[in-house]
């Protein structure tokens, strides 16, 4: 069943259920790191923190795939590190088959590790330049040496290598002679090694070329299909991420500020910050972008440090009214919606959502008329970040 | 990377009997769509959608036809010899056995080490018998370097130099690097606590200048042996290798690979030695090397001040602190001494040049 993604479940009549949801493998709550900031060096005095990630939950079922997107510093790659572990965080809970690995260490914390797996982002400092293909691919291998046999290793190596669409021989290589492309392919082939059920992929395709994106992302897809794998897929490329998930989270300065499927959010959208944020993404037809209107979003992401009261995107909404900077609103379905169907109806952290076309149309000032063009700058778009 | 996979085939995975892109029944999503094969009036586009279907999105949807057209068999190019797990040890000691750099500098080591055992192989006379009457004589048949002040042979205390440089050279060398390196590392590896302690330490000794510490230090050790000057450069020398290895374990430790292995399970041992050791290595090599040099340098001076090794010991710093003042009327007396000194250093040097290049693969 699909879950809704906020920390308290909105008093409304469930969603129906969704025919073949699975039950959640994995299920964050509440999850939150702050890295204090500090002042002095003998006597430290903690001065604030940086509000990384803030009360972000959602639910991953399996063989689904959530995609997250944001623009950068919104705390994308820091839920990654949560959810593998590489990083504690500061409350809140990421369940894994129903038990708490934010607590774990040693020998449990291993056991889970199998299970969850990472893909970095940048395939030239991901892999060891020191170490050939097959040392890297086979390190999972040594750290846990009950998922392979000693002798039955190599060839394992060799199938990952085949699985992965990389020429098994390249197993004595180095990583500095295969393109990007092929390096995060390996990378991918790291992270499948333990059969894990769980893929955490930290932008892996956002430091390829488009077309290399592609085939990179059209194995994601396969190997999700052949293994059964789930993903939490990260990415500030808008339509990367609809190609592969299932369901959609738009983070906003260490907050989800809205959650559904793809079609929920990408042609329903009902926050604000969505709408501008889908409003930058570039259209290849020049017929539709001359008539489009784009929502130029005034002023910059406030400081993590410092975020807004109440809510976080008010600092740069033409919607926000007082109520915007005294109540933070609940990522729930929107009491406008509530009663209304699927579509419409989905989990959106605003006082004021609504879809478009707005009711109240966005000021001047964060309107660009159609003849400015197609990439003005200031726009909340994906960035190179 | 000269046997890289050709330009050819970037990408070889195996064909693809289903594509999974066009399996998920999507019916919100159309297919690939060329920008121009639609035109503008044909289905008029929504203008307050916000968002086009594929945004993004001529260029993926163009890029995922073509990234399946890429997906071809294999190439013929074989990623070389298959059978033999290679290592990055083996693969530096192939690159060294080619390296004529390596090779000459490797073999003038080796002869200055076995000269350093073994001096009677090339010397037969004493070099600690001497005549005052031949005092700074030129070269004669059997003293091709002639004689010193004292009347020594120069040839045979140049020969016999060789141990006590050699070995403070390659002492020192080893507990700077094992000190510092051990320390250092484990400092920016760990961090915290302990790292603040040994930075500050480090700081303190770094302070002591060398040629005072040493004529303070050296000048009440009354033995005649290498080892007190060993472990004087030792003390004063582990706080720069110990700097350089916590800031290349700094850098090397955040590196995504670690956290890939760290995300696999794998423990600190397994990081240190597996994935920051190797990538951090390389700087404390090169300033080990070039510090070698000046160690060896280093015993000269402290020689040649006289609070170093002190005579009877042989050794360059003695024999160019005593040919000093006569070089106007005996140059080979300094020369040759000199000479050899300097060839030791460059080779080390030459050493640890050859050596960095061969552990970094990026370079081959």
């Amino acid at each position: 069943m699909h879950q809704p993604v906020d920390a308290e479940p909105p008093p409304e009549p469930e969603p129906p259920p969704r025919p073949g949801r699975p039950e959640p493998l994995l299920e964050v709550r509440g999850l939150q790191k702050l890295y204090p900031l500090t002042r002095g060096v003998v006597l430290r005095r903690r001065t604030g923190a940086v509000r990384a990630v803030d009360t972000v939950s959602f639910g991953l079922g399996r063989g689904e795939t959530l995609g997250v997107v944001g623009e950068s510093g919104c705390g994308k790659s820091t839920v990654a590190k949560l959810l593998v572990h590489l990083e504690r965080p500061t409350a809140g809970t990421v369940r894994y088959r129903g038990e708490d690995i934010t607590r774990l260490s040693g020998r449990a914390l291993k056991a889970v590790r199998r299970n969850i797996q990472m893909v970095f982002q940048d395939p030239y400092t991901s892999l060891n330049p020191r170490m050939t293909v097959g040392d890297i691919i086979g390190e999972p291998f040594e750290i846990h040496p009950g998922a392979a046999p000693r002798g039955d290793r190599r060839r394992r190596v060799r199938e990952l290598l085949d699985v992965v669409g990389l020429n098994p021989e390249y197993i004595n290589r180095y990583p500095h002679q295969f393109s990007g492309g092929q390096r995060q392919r390996i990378g991918i082939a790291r992270a499948l090694a333990l059969n894990p059920e769980v893929i955490v992929a930290d932008e892996p395709v956002s430091a390829l070329d488009v077309s290399v994106q592609a085939q990179v992302i059209n194995l994601m897809e396969r190997l999700r299909d052949e293994f059964g794998l789930a993903y939490v897929f990260i990415a500030h490329d808008l339509s990367v991420v609809r190609h592969i998930s299932d369901r959609v989270a738009v983070m906003y300065l260490g907050r989800f500020v809205e959650t559904g499927t793809d079609e929920e959010i990408y042609e329903h959208p009902t926050h604000p910050y969505t709408q501008a944020l889908l409003s930058a993404v570039p259209v290849p037809d020049p017929g539709a972008r001359e008539r489009r209107e784009r929502i130029l979003l005034a002023g910059d992401v406030p400081s993590p440090a410092d975020p807004p009261s109440g809510c976080r995107f008010r600092t740069r909404c033409w919607k926000a009214e007082a109520v915007c900077a005294e109540k933070v609103p609940e990522l729930a379905v929107p009491v406008a919606f509530r009663g209304r169907d699927r579509p419409v109806a989905h989990p959106s952290a605003c006082h004021f959502a609504e879809t478009l076309p707005l009711d109240r149309p966005a000021p001047r000032h964060v309107r660009q008329a159609p003849a400015t063009g197609p990439s003005g700058p200031g726009g909340p778009g994906p960035d190179g970040g | 990377m000269p046997d890289g996979p050709g330009p050819q085939q970037p990408e070889s995975p195996p064909p693809e009997p289903r594509d999974p892109a066009s399996q998920r029944p999507e019916p919100q999503r159309p297919g690939p769509q060329r920008p121009g094969s639609q035109p503008p009036g044909a289905q008029p586009p929504d203008p307050r959608r916000p968002v086009a279907p594929t945004a993004g999105g001529a260029a993926a949807d163009l890029a995922m036809d073509e990234g399946a057209a890429l997906e071809l068999p294999y190439g013929g190019t074989p990623g070389g010899p298959v059978g033999r797990p290679r290592s990055l040890w083996s693969d530096a000691w192939r690159e060294l056995r080619r390296n004529p750099v390596f090779l000459v500098s490797a073999l003038l080591i080796l002869f200055l080490v076995v000269i350093s055992l073994w001096p009677q192989l090339i010397v037969s006379t004493d070099p600690l018998a001497c005549d005052l009457g031949k005092s700074q004589q030129g070269s004669e048949p059997g003293h091709p370097f002639g004689y010193d002040t004292q009347g020594c042979d120069v040839y045979a205390r140049t020969v016999y130099g060789a141990r006590a440089s050699v070995t403070v050279g390659i002492c020192a060398t080893l507990g700077v690097a094992l000190l510092g390196g051990i320390a250092g590392g484990l400092a920016g590896f760990f961090g915290g606590w302990a790292d603040a302690v040994l930075s500050r330490t480090a700081d303190v000794f770094f302070g002591i200048p060398v040629v005072l510490g040493g004529l303070v230090f050296l000048s009440v050790v009354t033995g005649t042996t290498v080892w007190p000057v060993v472990g004087f450069i030792v003390l004063l020398g582990w706080p720069q290798i110990a700097r350089i290895a916590r800031g290349a374990v700094l850098t090397a430790k955040e590196a995504d690979y670690v956290q890939a292995a760290r995300a696999l399970g794998a423990g600190n041992t397994r990081l240190l030695l597996r994935h920051v050791a190797p990538n951090a290595v390389a700087p404390v090599i090169v300033v080990a090397t070039i510090a070698l040099g000046t160690y060896i340098a280093l015993e000269a001076t402290l020689s040649f001040l006289g609070v170093g090794l002190r005579p009877p010991t042989v050794s360059w710093g003695i024999d160019i602190s005593n040919a000093a003042p006569q070089i106007r009327n005996a140059p080979h007396m300094l020369l040759w001494p000199a000479g050899a000194l300097s060839l030791t250093v460059l080779a080390f040097i030459m050493l640890g040049d050859a050596v960095r290049d061969a552990l970094d693969p990026r370079l081959r």
